[in-house]
């Protein structure tokens, strides 16, 4: 029966005629393998059901954005209004605003992610006293662990107006009070650095795992040759690891158009005057939708990112691709 | 640093004593960076209310007074609820992720199975393409009427591509076929393969899976932000989220009214929020060492083939 069952996948490939011709026998097959593998489908289908309801259902839900949806006639029978939705969108400041600070924050954490992790996971791989280099590197990824309400008590406790820059460091070194929560243009600097803060333990572990699947004879004839530690560095660690290095990049250049909602939602603590340098892609949908209630709007600005990322990641994915064909996410 | 190291031969490939040196250095600078923000919010938690005021945060507090946690812990009952939320979600959904990753997966890894790559693509999408936020809103919302319920906040991470592709790679390297061939030939059937050979062969990726997922559980608030408006239903990093945007649902949801009214004027304001961090970060930096080191782990076998 397995046998049977491994031609037919063969001859499906053969022409499109054999398939057009013997609905029938297509259909029969997947019985077929519905009764012989019946355990394998009853364990897909609870996990399955879960899939579908939770992304696919959502994905048709898009066309939303291609109505004027209210709440009681709901996806089906909410009355269409074409590119209406659009229109608005990109008529709006907002579109460029928003789409500008998603690129361009994306663009420092994945520059700044790559140089720092890669600094540090070298150096900690260099340090002599393998028991600190463990102890440094636990404590760096402590803050990868906390979640962003926290992180973002933790940046309250510097910045607030009775915080530890107004009240202590002000006083120490004679400086002048900042209300940080009032003036957007520190926030970038602000957002990159907690970002980078609270991820660089991540990058570091990937990096230091690269860093231990390179084999030690290379460093042992390196040695011999009278190569230095920094030689070692640049012609052996690092080429080892660009091959990675690229495709880390290139794969996080084909989310650029995604962020992470709880640094830009929470860090901020949502103050209107910061917006023009904290909203993103993703904080504009959801007070878009639950604070101002422009369900239009929104499911806009939802399509557009979800259509615009879908495209990057592919393109991103056929770049790796070319680069290292076994690297490639599909 | 160490000197009289340098003459072993193992230490000749090293680094420089003051290379050495300096990355220490930089590194317990970067470390102190680190913990610092925590234990400046434990000190604010300590501090006495007034002295608060005229000082402003410090690491060193000018009068300590453990008002805030008193303050905190006199009514222990709605504290312990929203730790009872997070701990209900994160024990329940955990269970579920881990075990529908783990059926979801081992189908995928299986060479007979003809639609194998079929399913593969079907979850393997959902990386590439999400319809977003607002239908998927709209759906909770509207279609499956979640809003204040537990299941909103424990369904949305129970499949997760990611997941299933480490587990799937982990079954197809380390689940050999010729063992489920000899077990199918001694007449066991696919769902005691499943639980007598798989799983027992399996408690690596099992414990990544259980490890990342309990991890997105306990930090979540944002499923709580979306679906929960019911103070019954808040999570802890929810209640956190609220104390930190005003210090009125202190005094008003976590402490019963009553006693709030009573003292309203002596309530330990900032330091009774900062308390309310402390509480709900505890329990991470206590597992913390435990976590990180399997955590760690589990990354590098998820890391071995995408």
């Amino acid at each position: 029966m397995t046998t049977n069952a491994n031609t037919t996948t063969e001859t499906t490939t053969d022409t499109s005629i054999t398939l057009e011709k013997k609905p029938l026998w297509k259909k029969s097959a997947f019985l077929k393998e519905l009764v012989t593998n019946k355990a394998l489908f009853l364990m897909l289908l609870a996990p399955f059901t879960l899939i579908f309801v939770n992304y696919y259902i959502p994905m048709f839900g898009v066309i939303i954005a291609f109505k004027n949806f209210n709440y009681s006639d709901g996806f089906l029978r909410s009355p269409w209004a074409g590119l209406q939705n659009f229109r608005f969108l990109f008529m709006s400041d907002a579109a460029w605003q928003i789409t500008r600070n998603t690129i361009l924050y994306n663009l420092f954490f994945i520059v700044l992610g790559l140089v720092f992790a890669l600094l540090f996971a070298l150096s900690l791989n260099e340090l002599r006293n393998k028991f600190m280099a463990k102890f440094y590197q636990s404590v760096i990824f402590l803050p990868y662990f906390l979640s962003w309400v926290v992180v973002a008590y933790l940046v309250l406790a510097f910045l607030d107006p009775n915080g530890f820059y107004n009240k202590t460091v002000v006083n120490l070194l004679n400086l002048e009070s900042v209300d940080w929560y009032a003036s957007p243009k520190y926030w970038p600097y602000i957002l990159v650095l907690v970002n980078l803060w609270k991820n660089i333990g991540y990058g570091i572990v990937i990096y230091l795992a690269g860093i231990a699947g390179i084999d030690q004879e290379y460093y042992e004839a390196a040695t011999l040759d009278g190569a230095n530690k920094f030689q070692q560095i640049k012609h052996i660690t690092i080429p080892f690891l660009v091959p990675f290095m690229v495709v880390t990049t290139i794969i996080n250049l084909g989310n650029i158009f995604r962020s992470d909602f709880g640094l830009f939602y929470q860090i901020p603590m949502q103050q209107g005057l910061l917006a023009p340098a904290t909203e993103v892609l993703d904080t504009y949908i959801y007070k878009a939708l639950i604070t101002t209630g422009d369900l239009g709007m929104s499911s806009a600005a939802g399509l557009y990112q979800s259509i615009v990322g879908f495209f990057t990641v592919l393109l991103a994915n056929w770049v790796v691709g070319k680069i290292s064909n076994e690297n490639r996410m599909f | 640093m160490k000197t009289k190291n340098i003459k072993r031969p193992v230490e000749i490939n090293s680094i420089k004593p003051t290379t050495n040196l300096v990355l220490n250095v930089i590194f317990s600078v970067y470390c102190i960076a680190c913990i610092a923000p925590l234990i400046l919010i434990f000190m604010v938690s300590i501090t006495d209310q007034a002295s608060l005021a005229t000082n402003g945060y410090s690491f060193f507090p000018s009068k300590i007074s453990l008002d805030a946690y008193r303050y905190l812990f006199s009514d222990l009952g709605k504290l312990l609820r929203t730790y009872g939320i997070t701990i209900f979600t994160c024990v329940v959904g955990t269970f579920f992720c881990v075990l529908f990753t783990m059926l979801y997966a081992y189908p995928l890894s299986r060479k007979t199975f003809k639609y194998r790559n079929f399913f593969a693509f079907f979850i393997f999408f959902t990386m590439l393409f999400q319809g977003g936020l607002v239908p998927w809103y709209i759906l909770y919302t509207k279609y499956l009427n979640l809003q204040n319920n537990l299941l909103a906040l424990i369904m949305p991470p129970i499949m997760n591509a990611f997941y299933v592709l480490v587990a799937k790679t982990f079954f197809s390297i380390n689940v050999p076929d010729s063992v489920l061939e000899a077990a199918r030939i001694d007449g066991a059937s696919e769902f005691k393969i499943f639980r007598k050979i798989v799983i027992p062969m399996s408690t690596p990726v099992i414990a990544t899976v259980a490890l990342f997922s309990s991890l997105a559980y306990w930090n979540d608030w944002y499923l709580c932000l979306l679906y929960i408006n019911d103070p019954k239903y808040y999570n802890l990093q929810y209640s956190m989220y609220q104390a930190l945007r005003s210090l009125q649902f202190l005094t008003s949801s976590l402490v019963p009214s009553s006693s709030a009214a009573s003292s309203l004027a002596n309530v330990p304001g900032e330091t009774l929020r900062m308390a309310m961090a402390i509480v709900g970060i505890g329990p991470i930096i206590f597992a913390y060492p435990f976590f990180q080191r399997y955590f760690i782990k589990g990354l590098t076998i998820g890391a071995v083939k995408g």
